[in-house]
């Protein structure tokens, strides 16, 4: 896989927000205190925090739906605060928690609002709200009439992200638009955003206090503290790995290890090829001599494609005529496609060490505990060094720690293939076979770009 | 997700039997009652003073003004509480929203023929608007409170969302915040109406006419019958009224909801 194999169009643009404050009348404290930070084009960017930081508020500063005090934002290098603020929020979309649909609308009207307030034409808007439907997985013809009550949450979610792409905006603001679902649908809605977004690359910021959903969604995480100041502002790996102070520690919280295995890939590290394999064929006595001349005590039993079958004690091989029908069967395997979270439960399960296997199921290698604590403790100093060399607190040294992220992870998959790797993994857990390829082509669109 | 509650039609959202059976029943109670005492007072021997009061003519006159009265109250009403109610619920104007609510409050408090009275005291006029001003200075209060409350119920996040997708303010006013409150504020209107016709009947005070003239000139002049049909038609023409709000109600309010 490369990283510039299928580089889908980035259609959103690079938001800067320069010294933003709200400070609101009558309270000593500013709600959110000189926040300065750069939301690249075509980049999920979470924003996370406990409630009431700020979080929301600067998000809603965005779109101006709340007035900054002070500072400066940028929106495609526009001046956001010179804009009329109706004409602003019309090219950018909005969803919220609980979708926000009009009650009395359908589903078509309420995606047909802001095309409506354009001043489409009646044709166009209809063409465009089938495809918006079709887009987020709702049958235009079943759907299209009904009011939002009739729906479920899931499906009232996903017009609420149909109305705010309605108009192709090219920046999104989403403000825990999954927090009121369940969590089943919720991954599932994750799954088609990350899905949605591999097409459409839109700048996507996103607002949750959930932060394994951010992990899971977020090119960045902007982890925020009190007044919405940054703590840190990096890559979930980054983050996982190196957390920049003890606030972000306790915001991680318990299991950070675990968390940044499902965003690394068997593929990224170096397995080693340790285990004895023989063909089917191979004579027990030819087997047990091999076994001698290394110096093992198992062999991997292979067929003719290579693919692992049996594993076999030299003890075995002493009484047996053929290699055909002695063994214990191999258990799990992981392939290179798996996250180490997959690869640790093998490990764990056949006791000490799990059999790699490649795209075609032929054996490639051997993933024991060793190489997964050691490609933990690599890249927590990996990030180490690198949250030195740069600032974790200023939040716009984003350059610097990406770079040293790609290294980290042998080049070949970016940081955000990573992270994309890890929502193909659960929407295949879902039985939804078609997320899989269509993530995989968000990974390279993903690293692509940084 | 059950396909029972998806298909559950909206077209009559909460129209439970109660209100059904009540929706066919008051109109035909109001009829067989107003009818019953109209044949028992055209069928009895009437005297000279019952006569000139007990005919089609002045019945339907009467009953015309008092409609007449009604509906410039309503009119009145609308378009000044609904207006005032909207406008009170504007960011900019909470901090007078209270003061408009006492005045409507006070209008309402004080006797109706009192403030009547008082402002024919003042302005010396007679007549319609004479009657229908200070009567609709006292049915103001159920549309503008119901208006505020309306619209202040509204889902904020409702009103979020419109304005975070772009819609302006009059935008949001007008195709979100107002269809959602319309329930509220019918059901308002509906009691202001009920109002107005009842208050209607003292308009006679100020040269209003009405079927008020009708229960005077029976009370005065000692003839029940007079007295007894005018009283019915008010009763018979307030029900009526009221089931008019009931059916525009259900037939105005927003769809998709409840």
């Amino acid at each position: 896989m490369t990283s510039d194999s299928t580089d889908s169009a980035v259609s959103g643009v690079e938001i800067q927000l320069e010294g933003v404050t709200k400070r609101y009348p009558g309270s000593a404290e500013p709600a959110v205190k000189d926040v300065t930070m750069t939301i690249p084009a075509g980049q999920i960017v979470v924003l996370v925090g406990p409630s009431g930081c700020g979080k929301t508020t600067t998000m809603r500063m965005i779109n101006r739906l709340i007035e900054p005090t002070s500072g400066r934002i940028t929106i495609g290098g526009e001046d956001a605060l010179e804009l009329d603020d109706v004409r602003l929020r019309r090219k950018i979309g909005y969803a919220i928690q609980q979708a926000g649909l009009f009650p009395h609308f359908t589903v078509a009207q309420n995606i047909a609002v802001v095309p409506g307030l354009l001043g489409w034409d009646k044709k166009r808007i209809a063409e465009r709200v089938d495809e918006l439907m079709d887009l987020v997985g709702l049958d235009a013809s079943q759907f299209r009439d009904r009011y939002p009550r009739q729906l479920s949450g899931g499906q009232q979610q996903r017009v609420g992200v149909a109305r705010a792409l309605a108009a192709d905006p090219p920046v999104l603001l989403m403000d825990e638009p999954f927090g009121a679902v369940d969590p089943i649908t919720r991954g599932n809605l994750q799954d088609e955003l990350l899905r949605l977004q591999a097409d459409l690359g839109k700048t996507i910021v996103f607002v949750t206090h959930d932060f394994d959903e951010a992990v899971k969604l977020g090119d960045r995480i902007a982890v925020l503290g009190e007044a919405s100041t940054i703590q840190q502002y990096d890559t979930p790996e980054a983050i996982l790995a190196n957390p920049a102070n003890d606030m972000v520690a306790g915001f991680v919280g318990a299991g950070a290890s675990l968390k940044q295995l499902t965003l690394l890939r068997v593929r990224d590290v170096d397995y080693p090829d340790l285990a004895l394999t023989a063909d089917v064929g191979e004579s027990p006595s030819e087997l047990r001599a091999r076994l001698a001349r290394a110096g093992d005590t198992y062999a991997l039993l292979v067929d003719r494609r290579r693919r692992p079958q049996r594993w076999v004690h030299v003890r075995n091989l002493s009484a047996a005529t053929s290699l055909a029908n002695i063994g214990r069967p191999v258990g799990d395997t992981v392939s290179t496609q798996s996250t180490l979270q997959d690869a640790l439960e093998a490990i764990l399960a056949e006791g000490g060490r799990a059999v790699v296997t490649g795209t075609r199921g032929e054996y490639v290698g051997m993933i024991d505990i060793e190489t997964v604590t050691g490609v933990l403790a690599q890249l927590r100093e990996e990030h180490e060094s690198a949250g030195d060399a740069g600032d974790a607190g200023d939040g716009v040294d984003g350059d610097g720690t990406d770079a040293a992220d790609g290294d980290g992870h042998g080049g070949d998959a970016g940081r955000a293939g990573v992270a994309r790797g890890d929502a193909a993994r659960d929407g295949a857990g879902r039985a939804d076979g078609g997320v899989d390829g269509d993530a995989g082509a968000a990974a390279d669109s993903g690293a692509g770009t940084s | 997700m059950s396909d029972v509650d998806v298909t559950g039609l909206s077209s009559e959202p909460g129209l439970k039997r109660a209100d059904r059976v009540r929706l066919l029943a008051q109109p035909l109670a109001v009829l067989v009652v107003v009818g019953a005492v109209l044949v028992w007072a055209f069928a009895r021997e009437t005297d000279e003073i019952e006569a000139e009061s007990i005919q089609a003519g002045v019945l339907l006159t009467k009953t015309w003004e008092h409609l007449l009265i009604t509906v410039v109250v309503t009119a009145i009403v609308v378009g000044v509480a609904v207006p005032l109610g909207a406008m009170l619920t504007r960011r900019w104007a909470k901090p007078v929203a209270p003061v408009f609510l006492g005045i409507a409050n006070i209008g309402q408090a004080a006797p109706a023929l009192g403030v009547l009275v008082l402002f024919f005291l003042w302005t010396g006029w007679e007549g319609l608007w004479a009657a229908a001003l200070p009567i609709a200075f006292y049915s103001l209060l159920p549309v503008l409170r119901n208006t505020i409350v309306g619209i202040q119920s509204v889902d904020p996040s409702l009103v979020d969302a419109a304005r975070g997708i772009g819609m302006s303010p009059r935008s949001v006013l007008l195709r979100v915040e107002m269809p959602l409150a319309l329930p509220m504020v019918l059901a308002g209107i509906r009691t202001s109406l009920v109002l107005a016709v009842g208050t209607a009947t003292l308009a006679f005070f100020v040269n209003g006419g009405g079927l008020g003239e009708l229960v005077d000139t029976g009370y005065k002049l000692n003839r029940p019958a007079v007295l007894v049909v005018g009283a019915v038609l008010a009763v018979g023409l307030a029900l009526v009224v009221d089931w008019l709000g009931a059916l525009a109600e259900q037939l105005l309010g927003p769809k998709g909801l409840g």
